[in-house]
């Protein structure tokens, strides 16, 4: 279970929000909105612990989670606003290399499969230089198909420069893991529905 | 996966991408060259002259080379994120930066110890300095990655990072040059340089226990 206790970030002299908390079971989507500069972005980097909040403190199953940062990485699956993706390397290896640091099993046959089902077929060995914008944004989110395991998945901005139908199978994988019981946080400015049981929606900047 | 498995898995993923980007890796070396090589053209062609300067020359050379190599060690992870991963990574983030700093050493630190010998013909020394040329040099380069890392660290993403981080960093070569260039001086005066190097040996030790440590300290204030 996730739990946001009196957040508060401020970013340089500017206070972004105060007194954000939220609780989430196993199995919830929790949709982030508000407009730009609301503190979204920053929002997520809190719960993944990469920016220490002003206030206030993120609990996983009860415990701060700078005080069990290892344990907690081991079950967050995090996309950011950049892709994560290296320019010289192939799809291919943009899977199976970081997956394999992320304790994960992937072969060259699986991650073709995940690239495959998010439609790159035929451009898993080209470097990802060459890729759209669109491309490349899909090969970072073809991690998440080995990321299952992971109980919490924090997704900043996801549909962001994908076409229409590459939208609609993001949007299945989010709600399969929220089904299964994972936590699913977003952001997003589409609207996009998600087939997920249960939903949450916190607005920023209100 | 164990400690081992994810340092081989950076080190792998690391000297994939120097392969895939050959022209920074022979930056590096050119670099040293082309300033070693400058010297005896400025000094001019006096043989005596020349051998007394080789060790200092030689040495200064390597320490620039790294601090030039020094801007590539995070900045490609950090500008397309990969580093927010790594950072985000179930593994200790020291082991990880360990892993990235011996992997950029092969890359920019071998090469100045393999061709060090070659230039230090042309500055006609001993064949026994010319071995501990090398010598020092390979315990040597790897503390300055390892000291620099933390500075590139420090500097990640920061305007004007390049001179900062010359700033930062400068003055902890100096003991390693000192040592390194005495160590060759040493051996060619006969007086044995295993005093040299032994306190070369003892830099290498604690900077590998504090280094990575610091460098993934510092990582993570930078990407905040």
């Amino acid at each position: 279970m996730l739990a946001a206790t009196d957040l508060e970030c401020v970013r340089g002299e500017r206070c972004l929000f105060r007194g954000v908390g939220f609780e989430l079971e196993p199995g919830m989507l929790l949709e982030v909105s508000g407009p730009n500069g609301s503190g979204k972005t920053s929002l997520l980097r809190i719960v993944c612990g990469l920016l220490a909040p002003a206030s206030g403190a993120i609990l996983w199953n009860g415990t701060d989670i700078r005080k069990a940062a290892e344990e907690y990485r081991g079950q967050l699956a995090y996309l950011g606003h950049q892709n994560a993706i290296k320019d010289d390397l192939t799809g291919i290896e943009n899977l199976v290399i970081p997956e394999t640091l992320a304790g994960g099993e992937v072969t060259p046959k699986s991650a073709r499969e995940a690239l495959g089902d998010l439609g790159l077929e035929g451009f898993e060995h080209l470097p990802t230089r060459v890729l759209s914008q669109g491309q490349k944004r899909r090969v970072a989110l073809a991690r998440l198909a080995f990321r299952g395991r992971c109980r919490l998945w924090v997704l900043d901005e996801p549909f962001v420069a994908l076409d229409a139908k590459a939208v609609r199978s993001v949007a299945d994988m989010v709600a399969n893991q929220v089904d299964a019981g994972g936590i699913v946080i977003l952001t997003t400015h589409q609207e996009v529905e998600i087939g997920a049981r249960r939903r949450a929606i916190l607005r920023l900047g209100a | 996966m164990g400690s081992f498995d994810a340092f081989a898995a950076i080190v792998r993923r690391d000297l994939l991408l120097a392969m895939r980007r050959r022209s920074d890796v022979l930056n590096t070396l050119v670099f040293f060259v082309i300033v070693v090589s400058l010297f005896p053209l400025g000094v001019g062609p006096e043989i005596n002259t020349l051998r007394q300067i080789a060790p200092g020359v030689v040495w200064v050379a390597a320490l620039l080379a790294s601090m030039l190599a020094l801007g590539r060690l995070f900045a490609a992870d950090h500008a397309d994120g990969t580093l927010e991963q790594l950072v985000l990574s179930p593994q200790p983030l020291g082991l990880l930066v360990a892993g990235k700093v011996f992997a950029h050493w092969l890359t920019t630190g071998l090469p100045l110890v393999a061709i060090a010998p070659v230039l230090g013909i042309q500055f006609d020394l001993p064949p026994e300095s010319l071995g501990v040329l090398a010598l020092s040099l390979m315990i040597g380069t790897p503390v300055l990655g390892l000291i620099g890392a933390v500075g590139a660290a420090l500097t990640l993403g920061l305007r004007g990072g390049g001179v900062l981080v010359s700033l930062l960093v400068l003055p902890l070569y100096v003991p390693v040059l000192i040592f390194g260039a005495g160590a060759v001086e040493a051996a060619a005066a006969g007086t044995g340089a295993g005093a040299n190097l032994s306190l070369l040996g003892a830099f290498l030790a604690v900077s590998l226990f504090f280094a990575p440590w610091a460098t993934a300290t510092a990582l993570r204030i930078s990407l905040e």
